[in-house]
């Protein structure tokens, strides 16, 4: 038994309750700022999890390869074009066809079938991805130069990598976008309806086929949005790139309640932000994926349609 | 002139056969009313004829065209409208929402609005509450958010899938003083009721489904009358 005394002084405490010292209140606000970025990206990963779910009513566990498609189309189109911004474009829209035909040839012969027999055409697809992945580039570790050296900001004793800074506003800016358009726009309306009743819409003349081919090609698309990002921080480029990022991606989007857009971007910001503070904190590091997914399983326990997904009313 | 016409259709849910060749026609300007029991393939028939099922076989003529084949979307899109059973309302979405999805199809803003002045006007209690989550709304309301998103793809041929179905009588009598309103306007209706005595008083026409087969049809005066009709349908 410790006492109380010998508890507080952990350093966790002292990161987030005893800031009065005004470095590790910056210290602080620098690893928020961190979780909030890396969270982030988690969130763009896990929306395109979560809208494919509650569209088409598949888990795409290819999804976190088509980070690694992009991770690859970067390396390849920065070493064409020589301008990181135009080769994340060229990336995107090759992701968003990518990710059309994947659903073209892989999901939709499938429509109607069994749940089982479509997870596990997802895992194949992912693995094929891999492997493809594997015989084009090797299993050497590429690396890709985004931008020379960003630098960093100081305020004060704060110190944030100017990377950090445009991956959490792009984040921002993307996820505000995405949450206008499905408010706003006539598809983002469909899409709407079609998560929440897919032979009613289909009453009302929408084509359901085309929103899940455009949610297909709007998940993609974050995915290799994601995947710039992702490299911003971490240039690396291996065929199974996309494997760990996915799987915390998919985590965000459960805990968030799969299906809920809101959901998938809470999800991942509580993701990110436990991963930055337990890197702070020393004990903690080696637990990091224990703690996130330790809250998956707690989260399941307790609110198995997690945080924010929907309990299904049904009125007749 | 028959809007639609059904020739021997036979409807499939794997190794069980839902639908037994039935054939109906709906004329133009008519109620036609499809009366049976639960299970009698009342919804199979909706909903095949629409294109939500598509393991069957036989014609299905919509307008002059052959519909057997369609995709739903497209078959909205030449004017069927359905209100599906259970309502099945778009819950999360407000009630103005809802009725932007039923005129999905619509490109011009201003036939949107002409629509939705006319359901306004059909249901007052609508208007009043087109910024609420539908999901919120009565039973009675959700049936009219429900006729009334039907609506705005301003279709020739309504059909209403089992429309008193969880209501009070009092809504009943309110709802069916509707269809005969809409039908009034110039739509014409075809009807699916387990109520065979509400479906039958509105009918022109009905035909009486059991187990797949269509058993009996007549004008649905005479139907009302008729001595079968009486004991297994409308208890007295």
């Amino acid at each position: 038994m410790c006492t109380v005394k010998e508890f507080l002084n952990y350093e966790i405490f002292c990161g987030a309750l005893f800031f009065k010292k005004k470095g590790i209140f910056m210290e602080f606000i620098g690893t928020l700022i961190n979780g909030l970025s890396l969270g982030g990206v988690y969130a763009m990963i896990a929306l395109g999890y979560t809208m494919v779910y509650g569209i088409a009513k598949l888990l795409n566990f290819a999804h976190g390869d088509i980070i690694m498609v992009g991770g690859y189309l970067l390396f390849v189109f920065v070493g064409i074009v020589n301008n990181s911004i135009i080769a994340l474009l060229i990336t995107a829209v090759l992701c968003a066809i990518f990710g059309i035909v994947m659903e073209k040839l892989a999901y939709k012969p499938l429509r109607g079938a069994s749940p089982l027999a479509v997870l596990i055409t997802a895992i194949g697809v992912s693995y094929l991805l891999q492997s493809l992945a594997q015989i084009i580039f090797g299993t050497q570790t590429k690396f890709v130069t985004l931008f020379q050296n960003l630098g960093v900001i100081n305020i004060g004793s704060l110190v944030i990598q100017v990377s950090t800074l445009i991956t959490l506003f792009s984040c921002i800016v993307i996820m505000a976008g995405l949450t206008l358009f499905i408010k706003f726009s006539k598809t983002g309306r469909a899409m709407i309806a079609v998560s929440e009743d897919r032979g009613a819409s289909e009453l009302m003349g929408i084509n359901v086929n085309s929103i899940i081919t455009i949610t297909f090609a709007i998940g993609s698309f974050l995915a290799a949005a994601a995947s710039f990002f992702y490299l911003l921080k971490n240039p690396q480029i291996n065929p199974t790139l996309g494997s760990m990022p996915g799987i915390k991606a998919f985590t965000a989007a459960v805990i968030g309640g799969v299906g809920s857009i809101p959901g998938a971007m809470a999800g991942g910001v509580l993701l990110g932000i436990i991963e930055m503070f337990t890197a702070k904190v020393s004990f903690l590091t080696p637990y990091t994926e224990a703690i996130e997914f330790g809250i998956l399983i707690l989260i399941l326990l307790v609110r198995p349609s997690g945080l924010l997904g929907k309990k299904r009313r049904e009125k007749v | 002139m028959a809007l639609l016409e059904v020739h021997d259709l036979n409807v499939y849910y794997g190794v069980i056969q839902a639908l037994k060749g039935i054939n109906f026609k709906v004329n133009e300007g008519e109620i036609v009313a499809l009366i049976g029991a639960n299970g009698a393939g009342k919804t199979s028939t909706m909903q095949s004829i629409v294109g939500l099922i598509q393991s069957k076989t036989g014609n299905i003529i919509f307008d002059d065209k052959d519909i057997t084949k369609m995709a739903t979307h497209t078959i909205v899109s030449i004017g069927m409208s359905q209100v599906p059973e259970g309502r099945r309302i778009f819950q999360e979405l407000t009630v103005y929402e809802n009725l932007l999805m039923g005129a999905f199809l619509q490109k011009d803003k201003k036939k949107i609005k002409e629509a939705l002045a006319d359901v306004y006007e059909l249901f007052p209690r609508l208007k009043e509450r087109k910024n609420q989550i539908a999901g919120t709304l009565s039973g009675g309301e959700q049936q009219m958010l429900a006729i009334s998103r039907a609506l705005m793809n301003r279709p020739k041929l309504l059909m209403l899938d089992e429309p008193s179905m969880g209501l009070s009588p009092l809504l009943v009598q309110e709802v069916f003083g509707i269809i005969k309103k809409i039908h009034e306007a110039g739509t014409t209706i075809l009807l699916v009721e387990q109520n065979a005595k509400m479906a039958l008083k509105i009918a022109d026409y009905a035909y009486v489904l059991e187990t797949g087969r269509i058993v009996l049809e007549g004008k649905a005066s005479e139907l009302l009358k008729n001595d079968d009709i009486k004991k297994a349908y409308l208890g007295s």
